[in-house]
């Protein structure tokens, strides 16, 4: 199973990482290691796009909560862009929704 | 109450999605759930194999994880065995509300509240030789339809 991880720097200071497919138990441990990776290189304003994702479960969270808590210690932050229902609800029904600023575009995101 | 499915898959991460893949279509094929409803069964059912696999990994051991999936008239029934360690369901960790700070040291830990969540009725058998664990959906039913939180 592949999981798309696709990084933008085009709208500095922000980096944008692109998820694609499914965040589970399998492929979670990528997307942490992508996001180590991009705050290892000094990237501390991360947008995670997820718009792209067809499955997010608690790993995928609990990768998500992982990287806004290093982040914030480097005195960055990590945004999310999501619009799909499916997704959003895995956030509202954890109460996820108050710890993560999540905007409906990239655009959005990096305006903020 | 009639048994439509029994998946054994190695406990591997790799084989959830294989799951959640084998059980939604069978669960849509069957039609007896309405399609927002496929969407929690996926998630509930991926949580507990995740949790069974883990329990396996735990323990180094080879035996399969099953899944089976029952059909009645007016539920689905998934169960999802393990032979994990098992655990206490009535004595998991809280988090700390959302709004505290310290709530970003707790990545692990939502699996079982989002099942609890999802599905209308969960079971926990549990014991040091396994642990088996009942979804219960019943048709026509929006357990969380509008976006309702934990607690």
């Amino acid at each position: 199973m592949d999981l798309g991880l696709d990084v933008d720097d085009s709208h500095p200071p922000y980096t944008v990482l692109a998820v694609k497919g499914e965040v589970d138990v399998y492929t979670a441990p990528r997307l942490r290691e992508k996001l180590v990776e991009l705050v290892s290189q000094g990237k501390h304003k991360i947008v995670v796009n997820l718009e792209g994702v067809d499955f997010l479960d608690s790993t995928g969270l609990g990768v998500l909560v992982g990287g806004l808590k290093r982040l914030r210690s480097h005195e960055g932050d990590l945004t999310l862009v999501c619009t799909q229902h499916r997704i959003l609800k895995v956030f509202e029904i954890t109460g996820l929704t108050k710890v993560f600023a999540i905007h409906d575009s990239v655009d959005a995101a990096v305006a903020s | 109450m009639e048994e439509v499915l029994e998946l054994e898959i190695p406990a591997r991460p790799e084989f959830v999605a294989l799951v959640r893949l084998v059980v939604s279509s069978v669960a849509s094929t069957r039609r007896v759930l309405a399609e927002e409803r496929i969407d929690d069964v996926k998630l509930a059912v991926s949580e507990a194999c995740t949790n069974a696999i883990e329990a396996h990994g735990e323990l180094d051991t080879d035996d399969h994880v099953v899944v089976r999936l029952i059909e009645g008239d007016d539920r689905l029934e998934v169960l999802i065995d393990d032979r994990g360690q098992g655990f206490d369901p009535t004595a998991l960790p809280e988090h700390p509300p959302v709004t505290d700070p310290e709530r970003l040291n707790f990545e692990r830990g939502l699996g079982i509240p989002l099942i609890r969540t999802l599905v209308d009725e969960v079971d926990f058998d549990s014991g040091q030789e396994g642990t088996s664990v009942k979804l219960t959906i019943y048709c026509g039913r929006a357990k969380v339809d509008e976006l309702g939180e934990f607690d």
